[in-house]
């Protein structure tokens, strides 16, 4: 109709994302090559594939990062698109470029538009010329102490200095009133010189718990953009989002047109393509500041997906065929309440540090108001290589409370035996009186991992359960007293008499 | 059939006979009215009363350890007829083994063959997911042998280092 449809999409990716956007590679009819690496081979996204091709070591630079490799793929496979996923090469301008070099579609915004987005002080001057809030302060550096006396006075207090090369949290201070002004601008300076050999220091407001609140955009190649409403991600731990919802119970429809208008404004002043997130830091008083946008499909995409019935991934290969958006901001609907829990392959008992390993026992939840992203199945090893995130369980429901009950009931019904998960803190989260009200905010999930958690007394009805069961089961299945040295064929008096028929016949061959 | 069932440690003794199509059971000698079916390896569909469980066996390196909802226990079975099986050792004399937690790389050794060692030190460090995890010494000793060198890849239960 408005473009030509792709035949055939190579996904730059692994993992739970890869196996998302196979998925809809086949609703739409268009077969999907995925790569791998040599420990991937048995990953879910190889297995459900239509072509498959090795590319290299586990290390990333090897493989998955490797632009020379995955293009050699697409020219060798045939694909006329390549879907990058997030993380890896997803935000990369160069494979951008490379793709569009070598013929091949990037599923995506334009090289451009990823580079003007990557750079964080180009970014905010294109953005303060389209009139974008940014968090009160300085742009440029600090000349002298007077200057960085006026503005914090002007902006009010508590102020945050930070260097204009930093990261890493090098380089910053945070100032609670005057008097501590000059020794922290002098001490940010120094050590913004040790760090990066620059001691331009910058100051602006310091917000103290914000929310994290972003808004979905999507783009066509024809000039039109839509917003399609806000992700909560406040809950983070380590900068890393843990728990995502959409709607925000903190916006409301005005707030949501304000902010999806702001998000829209960023990408067209970026000559932004495709979907992209525009995030956001959110005070008390409702007050958003442009944080940065991620040119890229986002992890809790599927939150926006089930409020607003919309297939983001359906779109962004669309829109990548050069397809018009078949719909306008104002059909943009907005119905029921989503969370999403990123599963990882963590244990909570120890910092939850990764815990890579074969699956024993895969136990996985369905029911009403329940998706499941997944990566992983029964019997699959997680490669120690690779980001830790096994899968993602969302919870919908009418509102914000029913979407909350099924995703609790979700997570009972979840059980991943072999290697530890997350599942466990997810429980906590969704018990937390402050989660339940909606009181959110960056410092929520520190705050609830400081409390001590009521080591729960030991339930004696649950220990003569345990006591039971292990008797049984050694009794009726595996030898239980040699605990992980099961024999393939110990399953005796399970059900599914088939396997014991052909365990039977085998035994009789065998004679 | 009487089983010696250790749960966190803690010694049970279980008697499971089957009578016709039902179960007799006595917990520490206590009758308990209880049916069983194994839905599939590792889940077992437990009634006690009329309560109804579901209880998941996780086998980790050479461990069982069962769920019941969302406590988990570290169990031990004994039958008669394994009675020959050695009893892991939980006391804390002789050599202690550590094993990997988890699969992974070999990154550093912190101390030499034949160093001492206090309860809670540091002893090799490795790293799995881009994350690094030191692995502390069970007691206070000499290390005796480690069996590991940096850079090696190293399983799950794999033995890296005896401290006694």
């Amino acid at each position: 109709m408005f473009g030509k449809m792709f035949n055939k999409i190579l996904i730059a990716n692994r993992g739970e994302i890869a196996v998302r956007v196979l998925r809809a590679c086949h609703e739409m009819g268009i077969a999907a090559v995925a790569v791998y690496s040599d420990v991937d081979r048995a990953s879910l996204h190889v297995r459900k594939a239509d072509e498959a091709y090795p590319i290299g070591a586990a290390a990333a630079a090897e493989s998955y990062l490797n632009i020379e490799k995955i293009l050699d793929v697409a020219a060798r496979s045939g694909a006329d698109a390549v879907h990058p996923g997030y993380g890896f090469l997803s935000e990369n301008a160069k494979f951008a470029q490379a793709c569009a070099d070598a013929g091949v579609k990037f599923i995506g915004p334009s090289a451009a538009a990823i580079d003007a987005m990557g750079s964080k002080t180009r970014a905010r001057q294109a953005m303060e010329r389209a009139g974008v809030p940014f968090v009160p302060g300085t742009s440029r550096g600090l000349e002298s102490f007077e200057q960085a006396e006026q503005v914090a006075a002007r902006i009010g207090y508590p102020v945050m200095l930070k260097a204009a090369a930093g990261g890493g949290g090098k380089g910053m201070r945070l100032v609670h009133a005057p008097g501590a002004l000059q020794s922290a601008l002098e001490g940010a300076r120094s050590e913004a010189e040790r760090s990066f050999g620059d001691g331009e220091v910058y100051l602006e407001k310091a917000m103290v718990n914000p929310r994290h609140i972003e808004m979905q955009v999507l783009a066509d190649e024809h000039g039109n953009i839509v917003y399609l409403g806000e992700r909560e991600c406040s809950l983070q731990r380590r900068h890393q989002k843990v728990v995502e919802e959409s709607p925000s119970p903190m916006v409301d429809a005005e707030m949501r047109r304000r902010m999806g208008e702001v998000a829209v404004r960023v990408a067209r002043a970026a000559g932004y393509t495709n979907a992209g997130t525009v995030e956001f830091l959110v005070d008390q008083q409702k007050n958003f500041y442009f944080l940065e946008m991620n040119t890229r499909l986002q992890v809790e995409h599927p939150v926006t997906e089930l409020v607003t019935g919309l297939d983001l991934v359906q779109l962004q290969i669309r829109i990548a065929a050069g397809e018009r958006l078949a719909f306008t901001q104002d059909e943009v609907q907005i119905r029921g309440h989503a969370i999403e829990c990123r599963i990882y392959a963590e244990d909570p008992d120890n910092d939850y540090f990764p815990s890579p390993g074969k699956i024993t026992l895969l136990l996985e939840p369905s029911g009403p108001g329940v998706r499941r992203d997944s990566g992983m199945y029964e019997g699959w090893t997680v490669p120690m290589d690779y980001d830790p995130l096994l899968a993602k369980l969302i919870g919908y429901g009418a509102d914000r409370n029913q979407a909350m009950g099924r995703l609790m009931r979700a997570l009972n019904e979840y059980f991943v035996g072999g290697i530890k998960t997350n599942i466990s803190l997810f429980l906590r989260i969704l018990s937390d009186p402050d989660f339940r009200a909606a009181r959110l905010d960056t410092g929520f999930l520190d705050r609830l991992l400081e409390k001590k958690r009521a080591e729960p007394p030991t339930d004696s009805k649950a220990t003569e359960v345990a006591a039971i069961a292990a008797g049984f089961f050694a009794a009726l299945g595996a030898p239980a007293a040699a605990a992980g040295e099961r024999s393939p064929d110990s399953g005796v008096s399970q059900p599914g008499a088939a396997s014991n028929w052909k365990i039977a016949a085998h035994k009789e061959a065998m004679r | 059939m009487t089983y010696d069932i250790a749960i966190d440690g803690n010694h049970h003794r279980l008697e499971l006979n089957r009578v016709e199509s039902r179960w007799s059971c006595r917990l520490d000698g206590r009758e308990v009215e209880v049916d069983a079916v194994l839905a599939r390896p590792d889940v077992l569909s437990l009634r006690i009363g009329n309560q109804v469980y579901e209880v998941k066996c996780e086998r980790v390196a050479g461990s069982l350890y069962l769920w019941v909802g969302s406590a988990r226990f570290a169990v031990e079975v004994r039958d008669p007829r394994s009675l020959r099986r050695r009893v892991p050792g939980v006391d804390d004399h002789g050599p202690k083994k550590l094993t990997a937690p988890m699969p992974g790389k070999i990154v550093r050794l912190l101390v030499g063959q034949g160093d001492e060692v206090a309860a809670g030190s540091g002893v090799l460090v490795v790293e799995a997911m881009k994350m690094q995890n030191e692995i502390k010494s069970p007691k206070k000793g000499t290390i005796r042998k480690i069996l590991v060198s940096e850079g090696a890849a190293v399983n799950a239960g794999d033995v890296l280092a005896i401290v006694e």
